[in-house]
């Protein structure tokens, strides 16, 4: 298929998880609604294979954007789709790893009374992270915003106790909160320049006190979505009372889809308006983010609560791609976007490594409790004789995490200390190596409790209520761990797909 | 001040109250409705906007019909959850 026509694909990728979500509400018995998850996610899959397909077979490196106008109406007026290397990757990774929550799901909720709700939301939720990687229009940002926060509310509100009703509560007002922020300056913006498309805002914008507050205002709505630290308070019980597979995709993707909006607003479309010392700022609050996450994922009591701090402390990596931004005194253009596209490979790279260590660690922190009941760290010693395959997942995806060789986060981090230096912000360093010495010392802290015998007895009986699960879901979880270890084999892959469309 | 900027900075002013409640008031109804006015708040920067020229540009209130279906389905859903989380909690002193 010629790369013209390929471009007609795109809305396919928003369309068929609103079906997915439309037929599971239709469908009220177990197996259907099952079976149209496992569709929907294969067809999804079909979907980014042709896509990625021929994107390679014309060659990945050239500067290619595939982009659809909405029923034919062009910018200004229309909505468009747009596609370039950036996107490209992170659909891939909503792709495959709903396909791989989709078949996890299938059998965490298989007793629960939760799954008539769960399917339509899950399909509602990836559509509308779908719909936001694609969206080249900052008012249809704006509303795939809302999807995601409404879908990803409800998804939290599913457990059903006052915990989970609270935490669901505090996300929905700090999300609604986040997009008016970001909505304000949409109407600033659209005042300013009389256009809401990305490529003829870029073009537009100009530094002025208006260009200045949009930028602030889309940067706090943004950065209240991402948690990044000190606006994280509402994440940890948030991701830490959601079932299991919810814990996942939030961690994994959802924060990541605000994270994604600040890079193309920092790095593309109002990139006359960023200076140095906004770049700085966020910067250090992503340093802070770092050792404030670990720390408190040291003293967590619970596991999940533990993982989703951990979390806290990845965004943190995330935002120092902005100080690795800054433009020195005397480098060339040239010089500056090289810089640029080996920051943004750093960040990229470092995305798809926490994304697949933290569903990996959701799942298996989700096996622990659907087999025990509880998931107290202090409660877990031997249990690796009952759930090995979990607790392998965990220290796999631990070591992604800690950056660890030969791990994809080794690689990520690898990749953004090489920037740092060779920007010569040699703090960065030492941040980026503590924050692997603490995400190591809370790791370490369940593996070697799980792994060590209980003193008073030798042969420990099984505990109490223990159930064991359907071997499908630790596996699931092993495939993900595993993937960040194969990801750390080829490196090229991610860095190749990024540099499409890009490196102008 | 033409009247255009004036209802945008008084829609500005709107906003700052309404962040201003969701920050400063504990009340979780009250926290609902600062938000409602922030919103409120936004959509008048988009009309206020919108009549520049001869004609009206059509394209903010567009958006600002979106924006008030999103302001209902928010609200909605808040409400509903401190409907829900109420009932637990009457649930639990009666137990």
């Amino acid at each position: 298929m010629p790369l013209a026509d390929m471009s007609t694909l795109l809305p396919l990728l928003v369309a068929i998880p609103l079906v997915g979500a439309i037929v599971s509400v239709l469908l009220n018995t177990k197996n259907a609604q099952v079976l149209t998850g496992l569709l929907t996610a294969m067809s999804l899959l079909l979907v980014i294979g042709l896509i990625l397909g021929g994107l390679s077979l014309n060659g990945a490196g050239d500067t290619i954007t595939l982009r659809y106008s909405l029923a034919g109406w062009v910018a200004p007026l229309g909505i468009a789709l747009s596609l370039d290397g950036f996107s490209a990757l992170l659909i891939t990774l909503t792709t495959f790893l709903v396909a791989v929550l989709t078949l996890y799901s299938a059998f965490y909720f298989s007793a629960s009374p939760a799954r008539v709700h769960f399917w339509p939301l899950w399909w509602l939720l990836v559509a509308g992270i779908n719909a936001l990687f694609l969206s080249a229009d900052i008012f249809n940002v704006y509303v795939t915003l809302e999807i995601i926060g409404l879908a990803a509310v409800a998804l939290v509100a599913l457990s059903g106790n006052k915990e989970g009703l609270t935490a669901a509560l505090r996300y929905l007002l700090v999300g609604l909160l986040g997009s008016l922020c970001y909505l304000l300056a949409v109407a600033l913006l659209y005042h300013a320049y009389g256009t809401l498309d990305f490529a003829q805002l870029a073009e537009r914008v100009e530094p002025n006190p208006l260009s200045w507050a949009a930028l602030a205002l889309i940067t706090v709505g943004l950065v209240l979505k991402t948690a990044l630290v000190p606006l994280h308070f509402w994440l940890p019980y948030a991701h830490g009372s959601a079932p299991a597979p919810v814990s996942a995709i939030l961690s994994a993707l959802v924060v990541k889809a605000s994270f994604y909006l600040l890079v193309r607003f920092w790095m593309e479309i109002l990139t006359p308006a960023v200076t140095n010392e906004a770049l700085m700022l966020l910067g250090v609050f992503g340093g802070l983010a770092i050792i404030w996450g670990c720390v408190q994922a040291l003293r967590a009591k619970r596991l999940k609560l533990m993982v989703a701090y951990s979390t806290v402390a990845q965004i943190g990596y995330l935002f120092l791609l902005f100080p690795l931004l800054m433009s020195t005194d005397g480098a060339s253009a040239s010089q500056l976007a090289a810089q640029h596209q080996s920051a943004l490979a750093a960040v990229s790279y470092f995305i798809v490594a926490h994304a697949c260590a933290k569903a990996a660690m959701f799942i298996a922190a989700g096996n622990i409790i659907h087999s025990l009941g509880h998931d107290d760290i202090a409660r877990l010693q031997g249990m690796a004789k009952y759930m090995p395959l979990s607790l392998f997942t965990f220290a796999i995806a631990g070591g992604s995490l800690i950056g660890l060789p030969p791990s994809a986060g080794f690689i990520a981090k690898w990749l953004l200390l090489n920037v740092a230096i060779d920007t010569q912000q040699w703090w960065w360093v030492l941040i980026i190596l503590t924050g692997g010495l603490l995400a190591a010392l809370a790791i370490f802290r369940v593996l070697d409790l799980a792994f060590i015998k209980p003193e008073h007895a030798c042969e420990q009986s099984a505990p109490d209520n223990w159930q064991k699960v359907p071997v499908a879901m630790p596996v699931s979880g092993l495939a993900l761990a595993l993937c960040t270890m194969a990801l750390g084999f080829n490196a090229d892959l991610i860095i190749d797909l990024v540099s499409i469309g890009g490196g102008e | 001040m033409t009247q255009a900027l004036a209802y945008s900075v008084f829609g500005i002013i709107l906003f700052g109250i309404g962040l201003f409640g969701v920050l400063a008031i504990a009340h979780v109804v009250k926290k609902i409705l600062a938000i409602n006015i922030c919103g409120v708040g936004v959509f008048m920067v988009f009309i206020a906007n919108a009549s520049t020229g001869a004609s009206p540009d059509f394209v903010p209130h567009a958006m600002v019909l979106t924006g008030i279906v999103v302001a209902v389905a928010g609200t909605a859903l808040a409400l509903s959850l401190v409907c829900r989380i109420n009932a637990l909690e009457k649930q639990k002193d009666d137990v």
